[in-house]
């Protein structure tokens, strides 16, 4: 099916939302164990250095920057900014953009 | 439409604001979070920072604001998919269902996060 990249770029909002709405729990449960004490502190940056751990958590973080960048757009035309067919594109277009630059540098982050 | 009774703020007007207002929240946040972490934190910085009275505020009010924002949200989704016309009568009591485990799941994660806070 060929649909324009506005309708991908809105659809990964909300897949990427229902995402989040799981990966949070993660991260909640990262902060009770950052936050507890210094042994789970500890066993935490341990678990923290396995390769799958770091790809869910690098899976979560790409959710929340494409949710964010997405979410900022939804903001930006709210105020009537980009309301047209060529700014819809190339919102799309920015955001798909910001959106792999930012989960590269969460990559870079977490290795 | 039975829907309305289920959203947020019973009005569609309000649930939009309601929605952009929590997001801002939750993206000051999680940037918070990650300029706090920066290239690594021990755990007695990770600790002091928590014990400040204004991150326990910004974190109350960061998980208030995923409650009702994953609600607003939640709720977008599920009146969108799971309805009568999309799947008959069946659809209504699915996303009733899927409705309640979510909000199950928001009350989880709002009680969790305050008994981090303050434990
Ligand atoms: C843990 C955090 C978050 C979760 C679980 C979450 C979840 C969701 C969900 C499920 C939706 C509904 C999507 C739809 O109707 O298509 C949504 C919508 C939205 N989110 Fe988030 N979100 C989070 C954080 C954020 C952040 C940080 C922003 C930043 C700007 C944001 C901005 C938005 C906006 C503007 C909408 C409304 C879109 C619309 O009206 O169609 N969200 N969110």
């Amino acid at each position: 099916m060929k649909l324009p990249i506005t309708a991908y770029a809105s659809i990964t909002h909300r897949v990427s939302g229902v995402f989040l709405f799981v990966g949070v729990g993660l991260l909640i449960w990262m902060l009770d164990a950052s936050l507890s004490s210094p042994e789970s502190f500890a066993s935490l940056t341990n678990t923290l250095t396995s390769v799958p751990v770091k790809l869910l958590l690098w899976a979560v973080l790409a959710g929340a920057a494409y949710h964010s960048v997405a979410g900022i757009k939804h903001l930006i035309m709210d105020f009537g900014i980009g309301e047209s067919l060529e700014g819809g594109v190339m919102g799309a277009r920015i955001v798909i953009a910001s959106a792999v630059v930012l989960t590269l540098l969460a990559g870079a982050w977490i290795w | 439409m039975v829907t309305a009774v289920t959203s947020f703020g019973r009005s569609g007007l309000s649930d939009w604001l309601v929605q952009r207002v929590s997001a801002v929240i939750l993206l000051a946040y999680f940037i918070t979070l990650g300029v706090s972490i920066g290239d690594g934190v021990t755990y007695a910085e990770w600790k002091a920072l928590f014990e400040q009275t204004w991150m326990r505020v910004f974190s109350v009010m960061a998980v208030l604001s995923l409650a009702a924002h994953a609600w607003i949200g939640i709720w977008a989704v599920l009146t969108d998919y799971l309805t009568e016309r999309m799947m008959g009568a069946k659809g209504n009591v699915l996303r009733f269902v899927c409705q309640i485990l979510s909000s199950l799941a928001i009350f989880v994660y709002v009680i969790w996060t305050i008994q981090i806070l303050w434990s």
